[in-house]
């Protein structure tokens, strides 16, 4: 699923765009735990749907192999954690919805887990 | 990579300085990745660094890291002052953890760190004294892809 096709799902605003918006989206994390998710994610492009709005879900990301966050609940990221996401080419979105209702929309689309569960 | 030399450097983490949190594993990651190796590789290394380089701004005050890359292995050796670890076994089991709630709020402190280390690396040693400080050494072997 594209990066495009996402955002649609997500009704989400775009924070910052994906340098190529075609980006294909293999799979889902979905925590506020960095180390579940450095421990449970097994497959790289992978989306981050988390309500950790800081810094952390950046460099985390980088180092998982994270091509795009999103936030849910509204979050807002504040500037420093959107700069780090800039240079790190990680992609930002924000959803009013709650997390489990972006993940089902999700689940419900095709889209599976980053730990290769229920492929 | 052809060379049969070293490529080394080190960082040094301060304890509680979650601004910079992570700039150095992010840095070796780069540094792996422009060598050419293999992404799963790089990947390991990085997950496996990044815990041990978190524990360090997370549990203790200062520390070092320091790393060796060769034509075989991508060697890195965590060494830092601080209260040391006294039930090592204990705080290698999955979800262990003294981390404090605000460290928990910023998202850390699930206690698979440790875990994290020691499965994502080839070789993975914890040498700590209570009162002093931990050395954490990772080793994960650079496998020669076949041409
Ligand atoms: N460098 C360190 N210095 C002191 N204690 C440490 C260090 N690394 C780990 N520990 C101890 O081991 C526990 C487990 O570590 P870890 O598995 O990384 O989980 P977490 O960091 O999430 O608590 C920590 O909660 C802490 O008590
Ligand atoms: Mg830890």
């Amino acid at each position: 699923m594209t990066f495009k096709e996402i955002v649609d799902i997500l009704e989400a605003e775009i924070v910052l765009d994906s340098d190529d918006s075609d980006t294909e989206i293999q799979s889902v994390c979905s925590t506020d735990l960095m180390s579940d998710l450095l421990h449970f994610s097994s497959m790289p492009r992978s989306l981050l749907i988390t309500g950790l709005a800081n810094t952390q879900a950046v460099r985390t990301a980088e180092i998982a192999d994270i091509k795009a966050i999103v936030f849910v609940l509204d979050k807002k990221p504040d500037k420093e954690t959107v700069e780090m996401a800039r240079q790190k080419d990680i992609a930002f979105i924000v959803t009013r919805l709650s997390r489990f209702t972006a993940c089902g929309r999700l689940y419900a689309a095709g889209l599976r887990s980053c730990t290769g569960e229920n492929r | 990579m052809s060379s049969g030399r070293a490529i080394e450097g080190s960082f040094h983490l301060t304890g509680g300085d979650f601004t910079n949190a992570g700039a150095a594993s992010s840095e070796l990651k780069s540094i792996l990745t422009n060598l050419g190796i293999s992404l799963a590789i790089v990947r390991r290394a990085a997950i496996a660094t990044f815990e041990a380089e978190m524990n360090v701004i997370i549990h203790a005050v200062a520390g070092v890291m320091y790393y060796q890359v060769t034509a075989d292995s991508i060697k890195v050796i965590l060494n830092d002052m601080g209260p040391g670890i006294p039930d090592i076994g204990l705080a290698m089991q999955e979800g262990y953890s003294t981390a404090p709630d605000w460290i928990r709020e910023m998202g850390w402190g699930a206690g698979m760190g440790l875990p994290n280390m020691k499965k994502n690396s080839d070789e993975f040693k914890v040498d700590s004294v209570v009162g002093e400080g931990t050395t954490v050494e990772i080793v994960i072997r650079i496998k020669e892809e076949s041409p």
